[in-house]
């Protein structure tokens, strides 16, 4: 043994479509706090969840204290003493938040659970956390806030070799991140190891030492703390280079479409204003939480606003559903076209039909021929590649996909187009077609809100980019003072 | 013991109290309801219906279902009958059991080893087991059964009849298992969270095939005590249990999605639907605006019991 506790060698891992990890390399030693950062898809959570045993590697070893780590069996990674405070709440919402913290090793005399020592050992975890919580209170019944500590706590609640932490402070507040930075420390003085990811740059500079940066499935860099800035680090995190993707050519923006001021959801985003011209592109830029798809959701109609206004066209407006939003000449491509974008099993005719079908007054018949024609018409001016207007959408790719259900909403003309994560997973070909079709429905007048969590597809595609931190516009920017870094800084917080 | 008292919520209340006044709404209208040979034969005609109750609990608070346990209790009735006739009850009180947890071992292994939905696998289950009884008993009806065997269904001890004294004892082996074992917060784990059980290192399969097992053997039980009370296997009994027992659940209170309910209060549940069956029957209500009445009262329950959820997540302050 070389002092290295975990030794990550050669890690692969395939999703449909995606590639999520490409031949990982990582050592981290014992007694220290390794920060892990890299941008939204870099890799990082698919790494973790190979370490925590939830997640098989299609190739590549891992060495833990000397011997290979089991794949696939999270119960086995902890008999190692490997705990992870997963980014995805793994809470049972019906379960006390006792129950909850001891889930993986519950107490019990034989059969029988052991409530006191449940309890007791609870309010150990708790107390070490420096935090109070209803141990017999069911979770459901937590602020999110809360669930997060038991989250925590769940993690610490076992004898730790290898603390994985993944984002454990994005609900948390100053004095609770305080405390947790805190028990890091003491864990870290007694040898344990922490693997530290978060978005969050100043509290990993603050924290890691040394720091590896990920960025597309790949360990791009590993920093002795003494090197590892923030400028250093974004620099290796944004890598690569913006080259002929994007279309060229001048907009003239029309008059205002959308204006909205004061916009809330509560415990979703606040005080947002927007304001979106004919043929403009505004970009809504933040990493993964900051509230970008809620806002969107909520021009929508899908997520209820508690507050602000909203004016299409100088009219007031309420949007409480699709249907209203639709109405009005909205149309929104959803993050996950899989669940919210397209029926696979149907055809490409009835799925460029959908948002039509809705709009279309009374019901009456379906006018195959004519649903036919306008699939075709869109096949063409798309170029979507499908053996036929009636071959199910699930044998298309992603890049195909995509493109019909941008057909099936541009059935209904619309004049504002919200745009969510609308190249997620598409190989760049497609990519390159979907940014033609966006500037060129811009040039036709069309009003565009674009959320990416790929910045160079923002930075090249939009005229404005209004940058949300935490569910709060952190600033606006205009194209030509729109950096890669400056909007990083301002996603991640810090000044920019 | 107090986490569960914490849990009772004014919904709960909503059920004893609309039990009781269920039962003193019968009392003034029928003079025979309230008296003892009434209130012990309600007792009796619910324990069948409650037993597989207690065992859908378990598989539903996993988030899976089990449409297959009429069959399994009218397979189990026969093999217990058919094997007892031969040689002796012990060995077909052994058969029947076994029967039942084979049945559910294969409810259990299919549907998380091949990955296939519960509702399907169940459902297949419901036609098979129904075939597998028919062919058994060449679909006639097993009679001549020894008279010991009789009292497990007829008996009583003391003034109370020995299959209410059964359920009594299941729903409190049950109860304690859910609320005083690992392996009962391993199932409100499985249930409300799957993924995040497995990430906790719970054997999730395991968890899943042990309560169908449970639903098993206890529709097997119940097949016992109905062959038991009736004096006969009878290859059609049971048809459409499984839907009474589902109802019981639901009635209850337990999610449908798994991880949130008491077995007790399917217990509850199981009796509402006893008494308002008897009390129908006692006010001459016909048998076909009987089955009307039920259905309007199990929407009826279960959207008080959303009604209240909703406002609790109103007046917690999201739409404010």
């Amino acid at each position: 043994m070389d002092g290295a506790l975990l030794r990550v060698r050669g890690l692969r891992k395939s999703f449909p479509g995606v590639q999520a990890l490409g031949g990982v390399d990582l050592e981290v030693r014992a007694g220290t706090v390794h920060g892990l950062v890299g941008e939204n898809g870099a890799g990082k959570s698919t790494l973790l969840k190979v370490l925590a045993g939830v997640l098989r590697p299609d190739a590549g070893e891992v060495d833990f204290a000397g011997r290979p780590l089991p794949f696939g069996s999270p119960r086995a990674c902890q008999a190692l003493g490997i705990r992870v405070i997963h980014q995805e709440f793994s809470l049972v919402p019906g379960l006390s938040v006792a129950e909850n913290i001891l889930l993986d090793h519950l107490p019990a005399h034989g059969l029988l659970l052991d409530g006191r020592r449940l309890r007791t050992l609870a309010r150990e975890t708790l107390e070490r956390l420096g935090v109070d919580l209803p141990l017999e209170e069911p979770v459901a019944r937590l602020s999110v806030a809360e669930q997060q500590l038991v989250e925590i706590a769940r993690a610490l609640s076992a004898r730790a070799r290898l603390l994985v932490m993944d984002e454990p402070t994005a609900a948390l507040s100053e004095r609770e991140i305080e405390a947790l930075f805190g028990i890091v420390r003491r864990l870290q003085a007694e040898g344990v190891a922490v693997l530290f990811v978060s978005h969050r740059l100043e509290e990993v500079l603050s924290l890691a030492d040394p720091v590896t940066v990920m960025r597309d499935g790949r360990v791009v860099a590993t920093l002795p703390g003494s090197q590892a800035e923030a400028d250093r680090l974004i620099a290796l995190m944004v890598g690569r280079q913006l080259g002929e993707m994007f279309p060229e050519g001048e907009r003239r923006p029309g008059p205002v479409v959308l204006e909205a001021e004061g916009l809330e959801s509560r415990g979703r985003f606040a005080g947002v204003d927007l304001r979106l011209q004919q043929g403009e592109v505004l970009a809504l830029a933040g990493l993964v939480g900051s509230g970008r798809s809620s806002v969107a959701r909520a021009l929508f109609g899908l997520v209820p606003l508690t507050a602000g206004r909203i004016r299409i066209d100088g009219r007031e407006v309420h949007i409480a559903s699709p249907r209203d939003a639709m109405r009005l000449g909205i149309a929104y491509v959803p993050e996950d076209r899989h669940r919210e974008g397209l029926v696979l099993n149907l055809s490409v005719r009835e799925n460029v039909a959908h948002a039509a079908l809705a709009l279309g007054g009374r019901w009456g018949r379906v006018d195959v021929r004519r649903e036919r024609a306008a699939a075709e018409a869109a096949i063409r001016e798309l170029a979507i590649r499908t053996s036929s207007s009636e071959a199910r959408v699930e044998g298309l790719s992603g890049g195909n996909q995509q493109k019909v259900v941008l057909a099936k909403w541009l059935g209904i003309r619309p004049r504002l187009l919200l745009l969510d994560e609308p190249t997620r997973g598409i190989d760049v070909g497609a990519k390159r077609e979907i940014y033609r079709l966006i500037h060129r429905l811009a040039s036709e007048g069309v009003a565009i809100l674009l959320i990416s969590s790929d910045l160079p597809e923002l930075l090249g595609l939009a005229d404005r980019l209004l940058v949300l931190r935490e569910g709060r516009p952190m600033g606006l920017l205009r194209r030509e003072e729109a950096t890669h870094e400056r909007v990083l800084r301002l996603a991640m917080g810090g000044a920019a | 013991m107090k986490a569960w008292g914490q849990r009772l919520t004014v919904a709960d209340y909503g059920l004893v109290a609309g039990f009781l006044l269920l039962c003193a709404f019968l009392a003034v209208l029928s003079p025979t309801f309230l008296t003892a040979s009434n209130v012990l034969n309600v007792a009796r005609q619910v324990a069948v219906n409650a037993l597989l109750a207690a065992g859908q609990t378990f598989v539903i608070l996993t988030a899976g279902i089990d449409l297959s346990v009429g069959s399994t209790l009218a397979l189990a009735g026969a093999v217990t009958a058919g094997t007892m006739v031969h040689h002796g009850i012990a060995a077909g009180l052994l058969a029947g059991l076994a029967t039942g947890l084979l049945v559910g071992a294969l409810n259990g292994l299919v549907a998380t080893r091949l990955g296939i939905p519960d509702f399907i696998v169940t459902l297949a289950m419901l036609s098979a087991a129904r075939g597998l009884t028919l062919i058994y008993t060449n679909g006639l009806p097993i009679g001549d059964l020894p008279p010991a065997f009789l009292a497990i269904g007829g008996g009583y001890l003391g003034p109370i009849p020995l299959p209410v004294v059964l359920m009594l004892l299941v729903y409190l082996l049950a109860h304690l298992v859910l609320r005083s074992t690992v392996f009962g917060r391993y199932v409100y784990a499985v249930g409300g969270n799957r993924k995040a059980a497995a990430y906790a290192g719970i054997p999730v399969r395991r968890v899943r095939v042990a309560a169908y097992l449970i639903s098993g053997f206890l529709a097997a039980l119940a097949g016992i005590v109905l062959t038991s009370r009736l004096a006969t296997a009878d290859p059609q009994a049971g048809a459409g249990y499984e839907l009474d027992a589902i109802a019981a659940v639901v009635l209850g209170g337990t999610s449908l999605f798994g991880g949130e309910g008491q077995v007790l209060k399917t217990l509850l549940g199981a009796l509402i639907l006893g008494v308002l069956g008897n009390g129908m029957n006692l006010l001459n209500v016909s048998p076909f605006y009987q089955e009307v009445v039920k259905g309007v009262v199990i929407l009826l329950a279960v959207t008080l019991g959303n009604l209240r959820e909703l406002r609790r997540l109103l007046s917690s302050g999201e739409a404010g």
